[in-house]
């Protein structure tokens, strides 16, 4: 009798009051035997398959289901096994089910997990026909050959029947809930968090740490996965300073969230460690509701902390024996939780199965409950750790099997002794939760005491570990060492912890014995149930040479999917070290890997989904080009005008004739703002350029232009465009738009990395101007109308290249600079971006007397093809200086970036592709991008390739197609006619190799 | 990870981009006999060390600092964060 003082009684939370009340307050919750922390006042109203049942706030969808009677929740994964409930937390292999409906739909959710809602809607999974009657439970009796490897073996061959035949029955059966198939409903948020000290956990070591670090005044965050923190604290009969171990819990969390400096979190699981102190935590805000009405339904927090407490707990693991997968077979730990939490029972016939002390409490608690406990069954040759009277022992016995399909019904054991249960409550030990201590590589070490893993090797920078989940497996112990892990943690801080006193709490017996499945079993003994695993299993990777822990996850899929074998794998490598003769020290674990359990992608994807995937940028002009019938296309991150439909134009190609033409014939007005924009400022602005650019800037004069070529350290072509000299040490480059940023960067490097003397700073300026080309033989005359007086526009004045700053519209500042990219006349014209709007207004109301046109990115193309200029098409990061024909560019007499490594003997190669102009010979062809060529009467082979077409436009002032391309030695091929082939596209026609200078080829036009 | 900017303060890796080894400061002299051997090795060949590595990280949403960080690549301990500059000029990089 001692020794039932010693392992306490359960906390009167099923009084005979509750049971008096049965049958009348808890109707049709047949399993309800009083209410525990739940709160019956609050009655809650689900389906489950349709069927209406009731339970009470602070239940999970499992304990209201075994309220219920519902003990059958599911199809196993692969051979379609009724299942039931087999734990009370995340590690769940089992009681996986949709929830909600329509696009809210949730498939595989843990029903352990899930907290009961008014109005919820669950559904079971993975059955064809009903729950009861799954047509698929045929594949279990084809187990002997579905076992491990069946994959890998069977469908192999034919080979034609795999995609027609294997694959479609293999995703039809695979997989466990649906999918809506519709857009998640629901939004989710991140965020940021800072504190002193994380405490994982919130059971009775972890809340004696966060008290600990809270009173000294450390800012901390705790964080528990379940909605109720306390941990076990809730689902034992243990007492804490003489009251009720909830209670205690309870108290410490009010006093705790009623501190400034603490953040508690419940709801949330730290589910990653990640480097230098920071933790992933998915917080579930509105997942207990009907609705989210607006809420982020989750939030992905990154938490930075100088320091951690992981204070995890511990998983139970079952033990393996025959056909221990029925429903109503519970781990022992999790008949306590659903007794002394949710005031449920499983069953009212039961046998705990143990090998350890634990097992016992119970069987104390079952029979304070009432129910009808048929027998103790201890796999240990010991006297009872407590007397239990009126219970059977049976000493030194295991179960060798169990009878029933949907329920357990009886158990067999090792002596041959049948008992008629419908539930049966198994420990085999409780595993320390030691993942996060390994995200960082940390290894466990195992302990023979309690023949569990705790946490060993190098952990996580700044995390400590206290309690269960450090092998303090007793509440005595955990309360103490939650105290002082956190006051160390603290201390290291500089906090200097106050001075508290540890509660009075006492060692519950623990003693346990390594036994891991019976081997006396002649039928299927399961060890992962969430992928129907078993002993046999790993006994067939053994023989087939998959010994090592991962190749027995890999060959057997042990340990994969939503619980990641928490309760499979510990049992599962401990018949491994059977079968290899190795200590479990030297089989090891499997490598524990982020997230601790399953995260959302949704979550994940935050609020960057859709168009907000990446932020979109809109040019100065957006809003008038919408309104004057723009479609855009994306460049980048950037949105551009591609065209400009007007009334009665019916396909792209009539409005972008009719621009590149009236561009040609009087002016274009087109949005250039998105071209990389970046200013060079500092004495030694010009020198700097040099080492950048392939050509040389520090002799251009003040108020000129010049093209410059940029290289790669390689040699190859990286950027092109203009820079203006504005003044002595003021320069403004332009890049591409596609490389705006990269260039800056670039740019930062050699500044402060290889030249970092210079004195020159730069600055990307590319969203404060707002730019637009003004090209035609009338952008003069438009100009004119919009630059203030007295700046001289005259071709003397403002010669082709020129540059300089005006004003536009009465004195709005404006950098003007005669460039041309489409070969016109041309300017371009920057104001500063917030007059983006008014300018473009303003240049197509000063342009009215010229018919200008506004034009997109489409013409602009064309225009430049017309000119043979190079676009990202011709600079693809593999064609050089010497390809497009810019060999001489490349200064030798200076140091820049690129220039001695493009000296090199294959990139100078004289018979190597040059760019030119194509043109269909018959001139009605189009033609087609990619095509490659191949000198005529020769076949259309690689070995024979002579080149690809970079880019093709229709030329609406040639009337035919043209294009640009690479050919061998093209420079030297003018006039020949080559035949151009795309396989891709089934397409071959003769083109003639002409100069890429389609227009205007000796460059009057924009210098007039 | 968390990087120590010299300016700055700790600052979250994901404000950084990447660019890797230190060496890449080295650039070799363009006048030197054998300057094309010398740019191929600067430009191509890096070591890979399990361990003590100097790298170049750039500060592109922050203040747009290149930082040479001393990292381990195995625990990803960062013992060490320099301006890029600073070091440059420390390795005598005249101009």
């Amino acid at each position: 009798m001692t020794q039932v003082e010693n392992i306490g009684t359960a906390v009167n939370f099923v009084s005979e009051e509750a049971q008096d009340r049965t049958p009348t307050s808890f109707a049709g919750q047949v399993n309800r035997v009083g209410t525990g922390l739940t709160n019956p006042g609050q009655k809650m109203s689900f389906t489950f398959n349709g069927r209406k049942m009731t339970g009470f706030g602070g239940d999970t969808l499992a304990s209201a289901l075994l309220a219920n009677g519902q003990t059958l929740v599911g199809r196993s994964f692969k051979y379609h096994r009724p299942r039931g409930i087999l734990t009370a937390g995340s590690e769940e292999p089992n009681a996986l089910v949709e929830l909600r409906s329509g696009a809210a739909q949730e498939p595989n959710t843990r029903a352990t997990v899930t907290e009961l809602f008014d109005g919820l809607m669950a559904k079971s999974q993975n059955h064809r026909g009903s729950l009861n009657f799954d047509m698929m439970a045929v594949t279990d009796f084809a187990s002997p050959f579905l076992a491990a490897g069946f994959y890998y073996k069977t469908f192999m061959w034919p080979k034609a029947f795999w995609e027609k035949l294997y694959e479609p029955i293999i995703r039809a059966a695979a997989g466990l809930g649906s999918l809506s198939m519709q857009e998640d409903p629901d939004s989710y948020d991140k965020g940021f968090l800072h504190c002193d000290l994380l405490v994982i956990g919130a059971g009775p070591s972890g809340l004696m740490a966060a008290l600990a670090a809270a009173r000294s005044g450390a800012r901390v965050i705790l964080a528990d996965e379940d909605f109720l923190p306390g941990g076990r604290l809730n689902a034992e009969g243990l007492e804490v300073n003489g009251a009720p171990g909830s209670m205690w819990a309870a108290n410490t969390v009010a006093e705790l969230a009623s501190m400034d400096n603490v953040r508690m979190m419940t709801r949330t699981t730290v589910y990653g460690a990640y480097d230098h102190g920071v933790y992933g935590a998915l917080e579930r805000c509105t997942d207990h509701l009907a609705k989210s009405d607006g809420k982020p339904r989750q939030v992905l927090w990154r938490v930075y902390s100088k320091r951690a407490v992981l204070a995890a707990g511990s998983t139970e693991r079952p033990i393996a024996f025959g056909n221990n997968d029925r429903p109503g077979i519970m781990l022992a730990g999790a008949v306590r939780t659903y007794l002394n939490r949710f005031g449920v029972v499983p069953g009212r016939e039961m046998a705990v199965f143990t090998n350890n002390d634990d097992g016992w409490q119970t069987a104390v608690d079952l029979q304070n409950a009432g129910v009808e406990l048929r027998a103790v069954i201890d796999s240990r040759d010991v006297d009872a750790p407590v007397h239990l009277p009126g219970v059977r022992y049976l000493r030194g016995q295991g179960i060798v099997n169990t009878i029933g399909r949907k329920g357990v019904k009886a158990v067999e054991t090792t002596a041959g002794v049948t008992l008629p249960v419908d539930a049966v409550a198994v420990s085999g030990g409780w595993n320390p939760n030691v993942h996060l201590t390994c995200h960082q590589r940390g290894r466990p070490q195992w302990r023979e005491e309690i023949n569990a893993f705790v946490p060993g090797g190098v952990l996580p920078v700044g995390m400590a570990v206290a309690g269960a989940a450090n092998g303090a497996m007793t509440l005595a112990a955990a309360l103490a060492e939650g105290q002082a892990v956190a006051e160390a943690q603290l201390t290291d801080l500089g906090y200097r912890p106050v001075a508290a006193d540890i509660p009075e709490a006492q060692d519950e017996p623990s003693k346990g014995a390594a036994y891991w499945h019976v081997g006396e079993s002649r039928t299927r003994a399961w060890l992962d149930q969430q992928n129907d695993v078993t002993v046999k299993d790993v006994k067939q990777s053994f023989q087939e040479g998959f010994r090592s822990v991962e190749h027995l996850k890999r060959y057997t899929t042990l340990g994969m999917a939503t619980d990641q074998g928490k309760t499979a794998n510990i049992p599962a490598l401990a018949i491994m070290s059977e079968l290899t003769g190795k200590p479990i020290q030297d089989t090891g674990t499997t490598i524990f890997r982020p997230p601790y359990t399953p995260v959302p992608i949704g979550a994940f994807g935050g609020r960057s989904r859709g168009k907000d995937f990446r932020p979109t940028r809109l040019t100065p002009s957006h809003r008038w080009a919408e309104a004057n019938g723009a479609s855009f296309v994306n460049v980048g991150n950037w949105l551009r005008a591609e065209w400009y439909t007007k009334p009665g134009e019916k396909v792209w190609r009539d409005s972008v004739d009719r621009e590149a033409l009236a561009t040609r014939t009087s002016v274009g007005i087109c949005d250039v703002t998105t071209l990389g924009k970046i200013d060079i400022k500092g004495k030694d602005a010009g020198a700097f350029l040099d080492k950048v650019y392939s050509n040389t800037f520090s002799t251009l004069k003040v108020g000129r232009v010049r093209y410059g070529l940029m290289l790669r350290e390689d040699g190859i072509c990286y950027d092109d465009g203009t820079t203006a000299r504005m003044d002595e040490d003021h320069y403004v480059m332009t890049t591409t738009t596609a490389n705006a940023v990269l260039v800056y960067r670039n740019l930062e490097f050699a500044r402060q990395c290889l030249w970092p003397n210079l004195d020159v700073h730069v600055i990307s300026t590319t969203d404060g101007w707002a730019q637009f080309a003004v090209a035609g033989p009338k952008s003069r005359d438009l100009l004119r109308k919009v630059v203030d007086e007295g700046f001289d526009l005259s071709n003397e004045a403002f010669p082709f290249m020129a540059c300089g700053k005006v004003t536009v519209f009465g004195g709005t500042p404006a950098r003007l600079f005669r460039i041309s990219f489409s070969g016109e006349l041309a300017f371009e014209i920057a104001v500063p971006a917030r007059f983006g709007n008014s300018m473009i207004e303003g240049l197509m109301k000063a342009g009215e007397a010229f018919d200008a046109v506004p034009y997109g990115t489409e013409a602009l193309g064309v225009m430049r093809i017309e000119k043979g200029h190079c676009t990202a098409n011709e600079l693809t990061g593999q064609t050089t200086a010497h390809n497009i024909g810019l060999g001489r560019m490349v200064s030798q007499k200076k140091e820049c970036i690129g220039n001695v490594l493009s000296r090199r003997e294959e990139m100078i190669r004289e018979d190597d592709v040059k760019l030119v102009g194509l043109r269909p010979v018959d001139r009605s062809l189009g033609l087609i991008a990619g095509s490659h060529f191949i000198t005529k009467g020769e076949a259309a082979n690689m070995a024979n390739d002579q080149g690809w077409m970079t880019s093709v436009a229709w030329s609406p002032n040639l009337g035919h197609s043209i294009g640009l391309g690479f050919v061998k030695s093209g420079d030297a091929r003018m006039g020949e006619v080559i035949h151009a082939v795309s396989p891709v596209h089934g397409t071959e026609m003769d083109v003639e190799i002409v100069s890429a200078h389609f227009v205007d080829p000796e460059g009057e036009r924009l210098r007039g | 990870m968390i990087i120590n900017h010299p300016i700055l303060g700790p600052r979250d890796a994901a404000e950084f981009v990447y660019l890797g080894d230190a060496s890449l400061i080295d650039r070799p002299d363009w006048q030197a006999e054998d300057a094309a051997e010398q740019f191929y090795k600067y430009g191509y060949l890096r070591d890979n060390p399990a361990g003590q590595h100097q790298e170049l990280w750039y500060h592109e949403q922050g203040d747009r600092s290149w930082l040479v960080v001393t990292r381990n690549t195995l625990s990803h301990e960062i013992t060490q964060v320099e301006l890029a500059r600073d070091v440059a000029r420390a390795k005598g990089r005249d101009t």
